[in-house]
């Protein structure tokens, strides 16, 4: 049982059995760039830490989605220049992060997310064909599959928090074993929402997962600047709530303090904490300049840090990565992603009807009057 | 039920919900353990338990917000806010997303949810406890707005309130919760959110309020008739989705129409009213609709409350200078 106040260092520790004292203090004399406190499992050279919490397939697997998601996100950029998207969020650079958050969930589990986490939704069963036609600007984009537990992504900063302690608490009123995991930025951690979420989930110990995803940034404004406290995961510590602080570029570790989280959140001990520390290598969204508020060595620095980068490295020395095969998966990405824009794009285009039938589950007499106005032109 | 003031009926809708509907869960500040605020709660917790029944911290977007995550989840959250004037940080939680999930998820999500909140003034209270902003409400698209005025209409409307597969923002008159007393059915049942409830018939004029104004209305009403005036009074109700046919039926009969409300007149719910009327019946209409409404002033404290709020005089005077036409 993990203790209940957790300093930063023992946090970790309560979250992270298998990350024993000797692993923390491995991280630091093998990676003194590491910031302090920061649970690793892979370095950007390839080289392993500590025992993974996956096997050699499972490895390649996640290394596929990562692939897979960057490909998604190249494409979304590329297509939102050629004016087929509305505004895009990349998240490239964050591929570990979001993958290695979503393998930790099962499908019972709620995901409350951002615009930006378009590779942790997929990752977690939202369909990219719906993720790409709510890009396009269609909301039938949000109308995922009856099993999937995805709310459509939150536009709003920090607003959607609170609603992973809302479907948490009710699943641990209705006596199930689901828990919610809701993601967000480090920007979203400076909103009243984020204090209101924490402090209820730490009241009524739901089981949910807040997962941070620090990519040094609120658009413009570095994350030194948008808090006094030395890191995200510290502030856990006022709620009374254990956190993690993860190299979010890390799938593995990641994946591993992800998982604890949930797992303990499933069974029973409450929320948790967690902060990704990470890099969104691309602008803030496709309206965005980097280049007015930070220099390229910093983005090549972070490029070094390439999440897909260095598992490719682990896995070449475990002889279990070819570039044939990266090829392979490149392609077959390209396909699936070629066909979902091809679906996304040859549906339907929305009846003038659709906006007045989706308000309420029956429209009000006044939406049908207007529905009529609108038909009848 | 026998007699019950516009409190009990309330208190006894929550109650049979809890009992009748294990997926109803309350949350709020201070409703468990006192009762809450206006005693609305009062015994709840007792009889059904802490969880079912919550008090929350003081943080009013986040009781809205956890009530949203746990009607999308399948709950039937009643959150219920202290006062209108504290329901703004909740606001955004309204507008974003309690109001939008449905048409976000194209129906695959609901938030199937009541928000509770007691407004209006006339109590002599602090600051930012006797607000009606009820027209920035109404005014969201996606949620249904819902303001009783007798203690029969309070049950019906309060349980059909938590059946409906839709948010609803529940307002509820203050003034009246101890003023209007009335003879109740013990049983379940509902009324429907949507159509106006024409309180009384008449053929000379229809007087529109709602809510906390319907108390004075009800007076106008009664003075006007002893003068020999035969009056129609609506109840409007429900705001959202407002029962514009039901507004026409009555001023088409009577040519005639004050509308009659506490908060301010600039972008008051009363000229979403007036204005439907007219695009309706302007040829029926034998005089210019007139309002009676609050000043667009800020709702004063105690010792100027008098000189705020409509009086009946002031009903009264504008249905006269009204027949006049």
């Amino acid at each position: 049982m993990s203790s209940r106040k957790p300093g930063l260092g023992r946090g970790l520790e309560a979250l992270i059995p298998m990350a024993s004292q000797t692993t923390n203090d491995a991280v630091r004399e093998t990676s003194p760039d590491a910031p302090k406190d920061m649970f690793q499992l892979i370095e950007p050279d390839g080289s392993v830490l500590d025992r993974l919490p996956v096997t050699l397939e499972e490895m390649r697997a996640l290394y596929a989605d990562m692939v897979e998601a960057r490909v998604f996100d190249h494409k979304s950029m590329a297509m939102q220049r050629q004016g087929r998207l509305a505004t895009y969020a990349p998240f490239e650079g964050q591929e570990a992060a979001q993958i290695g958050a979503a393998a930790a969930l099962r499908p019972q589990d709620w995901l409350a997310a951002t615009y930006r986490d378009a590779a942790l939704n997929w990752r977690a069963g939202y369909p990219w064909r719906l993720l790409i036609l709510g890009r396009t600007g269609d909301e039938r984009g949000g109308e995922v599959p009856e099993s999937v537990r995805i709310l459509p992504p939150s536009i709003t900063v920090g607003g959607h928090m609170i609603h992973a302690v809302g479907l948490a608490w009710a699943e641990k009123l209705k006596g199930s074993d689901s828990v919610a995991l809701t993601s967000f930025g480090d920007g979203a951690t400076s909103e009243g929402d984020f204090h209101e979420a924490m402090n209820f989930a730490a009241v009524y110990e739901t089981p949910t997962v807040f997962f941070c995803q620090n990519n040094g940034f609120a658009i413009s404004y570095p994350v030194h600047e948008q808090t006094r406290s030395e890191t995200i995961a510290v502030k856990a510590e006022a709620y009374g709530m254990p956190a993690a602080r993860v190299d979010g570029n890390d799938v593995a570790a990641v994946l591993a303090v992800v998982r604890e989280a949930v797992d303990r959140a499933r069974r029973g001990e409450g929320p948790s904490l967690i902060e990704a520390v990470t890099y969104r290598l691309g602008p803030h969204t496709t309206s965005d300049d980097p280049g007015r508020y930070r220099d390229e060595d910093e983005g090549e620095d972070w490029r070094s840090k390439d999440p897909l980068t260095r598992i490719r490295k682990l896995l070449e020395k475990a002889r279990g990565w070819t570039s044939e095969w990266q090829e392979e998966l490149e392609k077959a990405a390209s396909a699936k992603i070629e066909e979902a824009v091809e679906w996304a794009e040859n549906l339907a285009q929305p009846e003038p009807e659709d906006l007045f039938d989706r308000m309420f589950s029956t429209p009000t007499p006044s939406l049908q009057e207007q529905k009529k106005i609108a038909s009848d032109g | 039920m026998g007699e019950v003031n516009l409190a009990q009926a309330l208190n006894g809708a929550l109650d049979t919900a809890l009992g009748s509907d294990s997926r109803v869960v309350l949350l709020g500040e201070d409703i468990g353990r006192t009762g809450g605020v206006f005693r609305i709660t009062d015994g709840l917790l007792d009889t059904h338990g802490g969880e079912r029944v919550f008090d929350t911290p003081v943080a009013e977007s986040g009781i809205v917000g956890a009530a949203f995550g746990m009607a999308v989840a399948g709950m039937r959250p009643v959150a219920e806010i202290q006062f209108m004037g504290f329901s703004y940080p909740a606001y955004d939680q309204v507008i974003n997303h309690v109001a939008r999930i449905r048409n976000r998820s194209n129906h695959r999500f609901a938030a199937p949810m009541v928000i509770r909140v007691p407004y209006g003034g006339g109590i002599g209270a602090a600051e930012h406890h006797s607000e009606s902003t009820e027209s920035i409400y109404a005014h969201i698209p996606g949620i249904k707005v819902v303001v009783p005025s007798t203690p029969r209409d309070a049950r019906g409307l309060l349980l059909a309130a938590i059946e409906d597969p839709d948010p609803v923002v529940f307002l509820e008159p203050i003034r009246l919760y101890r003023a209007v007393k009335e003879d109740i059915p013990d049983i379940y049942y509902t009324v429907d959110i949507g159509p106006v409830r024409v309180e009384r018939e008449g053929e000379d004029i229809t007087l529109i309020s709602w809510g906390a104004m319907m108390k004075e209305t009800r007076q106008a009403a009664v003075r006007l008739e002893s003068e020999g005036v035969s009056v129609e009074v609506l109840d409007v109700r429900t705001l959202s989705p407002l029962d514009r046919g039901g507004l026409a039926d009555s001023v088409e009969k009577t040519g005639r129409a004050v509308i009659i409300h506490e908060a301010p007149l600039t972008g008051g719910f009363g000229g979403e009213i007036a204005a439907s009327i007219q695009e309706r019946c302007l040829y029926s209409l034998l005089s210019p609709i007139v309002r009676v409404t609050g000043w667009d002033t800020v709702f004063p404290l105690k010792r100027s409350e008098t000189h705020y709020l409509p009086a009946v005089d002031r009903i009264v005077n504008a249905a006269e200078k009204t027949l006049e036409g």
